[in-house]
């Protein structure tokens, strides 16, 4: 049984000055019991936080490079306070470049250690994962799993600390080297290193400069990104979603004004008439007679039907309205063949057509026909004419769609592009001699 | 309720008075004098006497009070081990239902930890391998790491002798879901000890140690 326990809270002092066994400069442990390696910003060296006199591990040189987040300063981050105690560069050489990013170790005496990188302006808030991913699959594209996330793989390298600078919760040596596996699922980041006994995985989340800026209080912006970050959210990913809802609603919104077309739409047949054209009286015109078309300004359709036979008709309409003369006309050649050959049957042409005229106020009108042609072994063709008013037209619709899908389509190409900048920096990516693949 | 106390409520050693808060506490150290002291029956003998107990960073102390899952514990003894990375310690915790837990808080990444029932199969430690699975309760594990630590002290009460130890391996396992499981090879045969990797906020841990600036 637990029985209380009285003791008075003990208050741990801050950590008492040390000063470099190799120069002589001061030295302030701010994770003393945890720091197991602290590198002296006067000289370089890289000394054993572990021991009470900071035991020299490796003479160095004096640190050039200066870390954007000052060693000291205080952040708050997910609501704990954070201190900046440690700084590195790593260098990693891929095709005989260096590529050279920066890590940064913050301490909080009660929870741990939080790590930040930034490459280019680039910054990933990291963490040690205290677990293991569910899956991992290899292949020519690996991928691990976590918490149901897949991971792709990114890059496989050998990074190397190339400066240093404050304390770090490893034995840390300039020219140490890691082989660290990035596997990614914008916006976070998975990384593996593995050594002989210990294999670490590390989850890092991306993290505009703005909102590191802010959590550290610095004083000026940090420097904007450069590129594209291999877990880099896509800017563009939500486009064509975003889109594709527009064009759903703007879909349905046409369908529903075509179902509105096709119901309210009249389509009244408001004259029909069969008629036989002789060759012997081309160019002679005829008249219909005069039939209504009532109602609003609407459109008119001409449904003509013959029977072709191996033949053909040229038809001239002219749709007259009565009382102001006003004329409307349309053209139109029918031709219907068939025939046999080599490869089948074949047929050519129609032997009817509709012929829409839009926008015609109600009124009396008449049609006058005149028509023409025919193969000269034809002495006379029928047809009929039907006059229909107020007719839905679809055509319409086909355009609209078109019209929808064109920015839906072209929506998907920011996208891909900057998905194809984020693998163009990967070992998978589509030029790539595949120099890291190798290395593994 | 009051735990009771051995005939010697003094320190054999150095005479001040020794205090249990836990009835199964097989050895505890004087506060005073840091004789590790050993209960037999109900007498205390001294089994020795450490060296300066070293320091830690850690935030936890003996009489630290959190919350495991659904249970309250206090912590009534620990362990310091050195490895390669500096040092750590495993608090020996006493649940509310009066069993032992084991808060490690290497790097101040906390994990609770349990003995496993004594029929799990435990691989000798020799052969096991970085990157290998076992699987207890049906679980896969993982071996993430084997650390090789020695002690560096004991402090307050716990449900075994430590004494005569010096060296010992751990072999550290992972699962996908924060378990934990640690392989103690000081021990022939190794001990197992089955739990999990928890938050700072998680713990709800109170009386803490404060640190200055902070």
């Amino acid at each position: 049984m637990v029985a209380p326990f009285e003791t008075p809270t003990a208050r741990v002092p801050k950590a008492a000055g040390f000063n470099c066994p190799s120069c002589g400069a001061a030295i302030e442990l701010h994770a003393q019991g945890w720091a197991v390696s602290v590198v002296c910003g006067a000289c370089g060296a890289q000394l054993d936080a572990t021991d009470d006199n900071l035991k020299v591990l490796q003479y160095g040189e004096r640190v050039t490079a200066t870390p954007r987040i000052p060693l000291g300063t205080r952040g708050t981050w997910r609501g704990a306070p954070w201190e900046v105690i440690g700084f590195q560069v790593v260098t990693i050489s891929v095709e005989d470049t260096d590529y050279s990013w920066t890590e940064y170790v913050c301490f909080n005496p009660y929870r741990g250690f939080l790590y930040l990188s930034e490459y280019q302006g680039h910054w990933n808030v990291i963490e040690k994962l205290r677990r293991r991913p569910e899956r991992e699959v290899g292949g020519v594209r690996p991928s691990v799993e976590l918490n149901g996330t897949t991971f792709k793989h990114f890059q496989t390298a050998t990074a190397c600390t190339t400066a240093a600078l404050g304390e770090f919760p490893w034995e840390l040596r300039m020219g140490d080297r890691v082989v660290g596996r990035d596997f990614v699922a914008p916006p976070f980041i998975l990384s593996a290193e593995a050594s002989d006994n210990e294999t670490t995985w590390s989850l890092g989340a991306y993290t505009p400069p703005e909102v590191i800026q802010k959590a550290f209080g610095l004083p000026t912006p940090l420097m904007q990104p450069i590129g594209v970050f291999a877990n880099q959210p896509n800017p563009h990913a939500n486009t064509p979603k975003r889109l594709l809802a527009r064009f759903a609603l703007s879909l349905l919104a046409l369908v529903l004004m075509l179902v509105l077309n096709v119901t309210l739409a009249g389509n009244r047949t408001v004259f029909e008439r069969a008629f036989t054209f002789s060759r012997a009286q081309e160019e002679q015109a005829s008249v219909t007679d005069a039939f209504d078309l009532d109602g609003r300004t609407s459109n008119v359709a001409i449904d003509l039907a013959s029977d072709l036979d191996n033949d053909w008709l040229f038809l001239v309409l002219s749709l007259i309205n009565e009382t102001t003369g006003e004329t409307r006309e349309v053209t139109r050649q029918l031709s219907y063949y068939y025939g046999a050959d080599s490869d089948g049957s074949w047929t050519e042409g129609d032997k009817g057509e509709t012929v829409r005229i839009a926008s015609v106020p109600a009124g009396r009108y008449f049609v006058r026909v005149q028509a023409e042609g025919g193969e000269p072994g034809r002495a006379s063709a029928s047809y009929t004419m039907r006059i229909r008013r107020d007719v839905p037209h679809y055509g319409f619709y086909g355009i609209g769609l078109l019209a929808l899908l064109v920015p839906l389509v072209l929506s998907f190409f920011p996208a891909a592009s900057f998905e194809s900048r984020r693998w163009a920096e990967s070992d998978h990516a589509p030029t790539s001699s595949g120099h890291s693949d190798d290395d593994e | 309720m009051t735990v009771p106390q051995p005939h010697g409520v003094a320190c054999p050693n150095c005479g001040a008075p020794v205090r249990f808060l836990w009835a199964q506490a097989v050895q505890t150290t004087c506060a005073y004098c840091r004789s590790v002291l050993v209960r037999r029956d109900l007498d205390l003998a001294t089994l020795g006497q450490q060296a300066d107990f070293p320091a830690t960073g850690s935030p936890i102390q003996l009489g630290t009070e959190g919350q495991w899952h659904d249970q309250r514990f206090v912590v009534v003894g620990r362990i310091a081990y050195g490895w390669a990375r500096g040092k750590w310690n495993e608090w020996h915790c006493v649940l509310a239902d009066g069993t032992s837990a084991w808060l490690s808080d290497a790097q101040l990444e906390y994990a609770m930890t349990i003995t496993a029932p004594s029929d799990f199969e435990v691989p000798p430690v020799m052969q096991v391998r970085v990157g290998e699975t076992y699987f207890w309760n049906d679980s896969p594990y993982e071996v993430a790491g084997i650390t090789e630590a020695r002690y560096l002290g004991t402090e307050g009460e716990l449900p075994f002798t430590t004494w005569e130890k010096s060296a010992c391996l751990f072999i550290d396992l992972l699962n996908a879901k924060h378990g934990l499981a640690t392989i103690d090879g000081s021990d022939a045969p190794p001990m197992l000890f089955l739990g999990e990797y928890v938050t700072f906020d998680d713990l709800r841990l109170q009386n803490l140690r404060e640190f200055e600036g902070w």
